[in-house]
């Protein structure tokens, strides 16, 4: 006799819990003969804007974490991840993906997570300096987070593409709300019950599914967003992104490529593009 | 208990003879053209405007005002002068830098003198300051031109291409060195734009371009107002955008460039927390404090213009900032002994005189000491608003003036949610004694320069820049190439 599959109700996360989207609205994955894989919330601003007051109050106490501390945690992701690897596999497949290249996107996030997570304390290092100054001060420049980072995760690569932007956000102590690719959204909520086994505190990540159209205008104009990340190439999204991101000079970062397994898709300098410098002075004679 | 000086007996048993420096070793034209392609150049439209001393609004100078149709010229001319300029050698290109520095050096005196001419700024300050930090700012940048793989590890810079700069008023030749100075060390070309109000050392540094051989058109010079701004910031041939300003203005460039390839770095408006714990040294805290925002006649977008004072030493430090008020001598720009100089502009004079009211009808009791401004030009005496809050326009918006909000504290919570509940994040000041309080505080509070026990001091390795709406990017150091280059 065969039994039927239990599906699952795919939700949002935000402040480390699962809520539907308090829209009530949702829209339909298919599969590639145009089956119905899911239906998945369609994210509001409400939602939106509910994930920047949890991400805003995570964010102090995430940045002030130990860096050995912050890399142990994004090393836990990954070892949570591998323990799930044939979920991700599967979901990456019924996405559309052959299995071989839904295998080796589950294998590179996961080492991307353990890259970065081998970031923590050492970024810091390579880009701040001690600055000799003609005058009797002591002064050095080192790196501090931005804040709250929103970002539209790439559309292809849905598992390795919001890995590799959620991770340096986050090993930088930031506080992220991501929103996922709206074509294939699957892995990014099941990611989100990883980071949620992963010690991940409320709040850090927050991760939505919904339409660019609507979110990216509301992503880009909120007061308390401090950056915005673009993966993609509509150069109509950056234009608007841009426009808004004016409102609150919020730091932005428009990442093109379309291929995120290459070796370049990893780099401290994804880490630093959420950082700011701060630069301290104190006299040396009294 | 600390007994108020009579400071009024004190100034009258001690007069200062004037001590004014010579304007006699300078050379200043009575008009000016546009620096374009190596060689100054008339204005196609033909239109001049007036640089005035806003020490007695007489007129200086006559200088040219770029159209759209000069920008053009300007950035025709980088961009034709980019394909050398960025195939020389790092070593040569460093030696042009170098060699900027030393005709800066040479030409200090005459440079200081027109700053203070131009601007208001006190003597001493430009001699001082502005122009020696303008020279040394060359020779740090001139030392990386042939460094820069040094700088990125594990990456290949390339430089942008053609720099449109805009600068501000405040620290007119040190802006432009700060601009100007990065850009060719990595390679890039420039249009710069002083201010309408402050165009002279720019346009002498024009001559010292000229002076040191560097190939016509890398660095382009050109004059005007807000309207010219717009014309380098709108210029289709412009790959990057660098502007020292308001934050009214960097939002406008951020949103005019959307969508373009233009790269971006701004340096904007601020309104500093200076924090005042009961256990700092407070005789240097107070001088501190005044140096923190009576430099420059406050015309400082890092000045320290919201001061907190913890609660137990309050009147103790507000009565000694007052006494040492006394003492400050508001006068000619050129006299030696000036410690706060004329008000840059009418324009910014009546902005700070407005602020002054908004002040007063919010309720706030100002303090100003008695001093004789003189009778002609533009002049504001040092100036405290005692009980205000956080909900003072004077303590929320940048005046840009000698204007300091005083407010007081207990708790080091406090004070720490108190300095970062504004959209500005430029700079700050701590002091104590107590060095585990320095860091704690250095590290909550969210300002790109932290001064601990000292306030108001730059230096061309030190990165200068903000957080939040004062800007991003960062200016000075090895940081401050990144805004510059470009990665393989």
């Amino acid at each position: 006799m065969s039994r039927l599959d239990v599906h699952k109700t795919y939700k949002l996360y935000i402040g480390g819990k699962f809520p539907r989207t308090e829209s009530g609205r949702y829209y339909s994955v298919n599969n590639t003969k145009g089956d119905l894989i899911a239906n998945m919330c369609l994210a509001s601003r409400k939602d939106f804007r509910n994930a920047v007051v949890v991400a805003r109050k995570a964010q102090q106490s995430w940045a002030n974490k130990t860096s050995l501390n912050k890399g142990q945690i994004l090393y836990r992701i990954a070892e949570m991840l591998e323990g799930r690897k044939e979920q991700f596999i599967a979901e990456l497949v019924l996405q559309g993906d052959t299995k071989k290249a839904a295998q080796s996107e589950v294998d590179l996030a996961i080492d991307r997570l353990v890259y970065y997570a081998g970031w923590s304390g050492k970024f810091q290092q390579l880009f701040s300096t001690v600055n000799p100054v003609c005058s009797a001060h002591f002064n050095f420049s080192n790196l501090e987070p931005v804040g709250i980072v929103a970002i539209i995760a790439p559309e292809k690569q849905s598992l390795l593409g919001l890995v590799s932007m959620i991770a340096p956000a986050m090993v930088g102590g930031n506080t992220v709300i991501i929103l996922a690719s709206e074509s294939n959204p699957l892995t990014a909520i099941s990611f989100a019950e990883v980071l949620n086994s992963s010690d991940v505190p409320d709040g850090v990540v927050n991760i939505l599914t919904g339409k660019k159209d609507e979110l990216i205008h509301h992503m880009a104009s909120h007061m308390d967003v401090n950056s915005i990340i673009y993966c993609g190439q509509d150069q109509k999204v950056i234009k608007t992104i841009s426009e808004l991101a004016s409102k609150n000079l919020k730091r932005t970062a428009f990442y093109k490529k379309k291929d995120w397994s290459s070796d370049e898709s990893e780099s401290p300098y994804f880490i630093e593009k959420t950082q700011e410098i701060k630069t301290t002075w104190h006299p040396t004679e009294f | 208990m600390h007994k108020t000086i009579d400071t009024n007996i004190f100034k009258a048993s001690w007069t200062y003879h004037e001590a004014p420096e010579s304007t006699s070793h300078v050379h200043v034209k009575k008009q000016y053209e546009l620096f374009i392609d190596g060689k100054f150049t008339k204005p196609v439209k033909g239109n001049y405007f007036n640089t005035i001393d806003p020490s007695n609004n007489q007129t200086i100078s006559r200088v040219a005002e770029a159209k759209t149709e000069d920008v053009d010229k300007a950035v025709k001319a980088a961009r034709k002068a980019f394909k050398n300029w960025s195939a020389l050698t790092g070593k040569e290109r460093g030696k042009y830098i170098f060699r900027i520095a030393r005709l800066i050096q040479e030409r200090a005196r005459e440079f200081a003198v027109i700053e203070s001419l131009d601007g208001g700024k006190p003597i001493r300050e430009s001699r001082d300051i502005d122009i020696p930090l303008a020279a040394n700012h060359f020779f740090y940048y001139a030392g990386w031109a042939d460094k820069l793989s040094y700088a990125f590890p594990n990456r290949k810079v390339q430089p942008i291409g053609v720099a449109g700069q805009i600068i501000p008023w405040n620290f007119p030749l040190l802006m432009a060195a700060w601009k100007i100075a990065p850009a060719l060390a990595t390679g890039n070309t420039v249009v710069l734009k002083p201010a309408e109000t402050t165009p002279l050392t720019a346009l002498k540094l024009a001559e010292i371009i000229n002076e040191s051989g560097l190939p016509k058109g890398v660095v382009n010079i050109i004059t005007g107002a807000g309207e010219t701004g717009a014309a380098i910031v709108n210029h289709p041939d412009i790959d990057k955008i660098a502007f020292t300003g308001s934050t009214g203005v960097g939002k406008y460039i951020q949103n005019a460039i959307a969508g373009t390839a233009k790269k971006l770095t701004l340096e904007l408006g601020g309104k500093g927390a200076n924090i005042i714990f009961e256990d700092a040294a407070i005789d240097q805290a107070v001088e501190g404090i005044v140096n923190a925002i009576f430099f420059n006649q406050g015309h400082v977008c890092c000045a320290g213009s919201r001061l907190f004072v913890q609660e137990s030493v309050a009147n103790l430090v507000i009565q000694k900032l007052k006494d040492r008020m006394n003492t400050l001598i508001v006068g000619k720009p050129l006299d030696k002994n000036t410690d706060i100089g004329a008000i840059n502009s009418k324009k910014q004079l009546k902005t700070i005189e407005n602020y002054i009211k908004i002040g007063l009808n919010e309720g706030g009791e100002i303090y100003q000491p008695v001093c004789d401004l003189p009778k002609k030009g533009n002049w504001c005496a040092p100036t405290l608003f005692l009980n205000v809050s956080q909900s003072h326009r004077v303590v929320q918006e940048e005046i840009f003036g000698p204007v300091l909000a005083v407010q007081t504290f207990r708790t080091i919570e406090e004070v720490i949610e108190k300095a970062n509940n504004t959209p500005y994040g430029l700079s700050a000041g701590v002091w104590t004694q107590k060095g585990s309080k320095i860091f704690h505080l250095t590290q909550k509070l969210n300002a790109g320069v932290v001064w601990a026990n000292t306030f108001n001091k730059f230096d061309p390795s030190s990165p200068f820049g903000g957080y939040k709406e004062s800007g991003f990017g960062r200016e000075g150091g090895l940081h401050g190439l990144k805004a510059y280059v470009k990665f393989d």
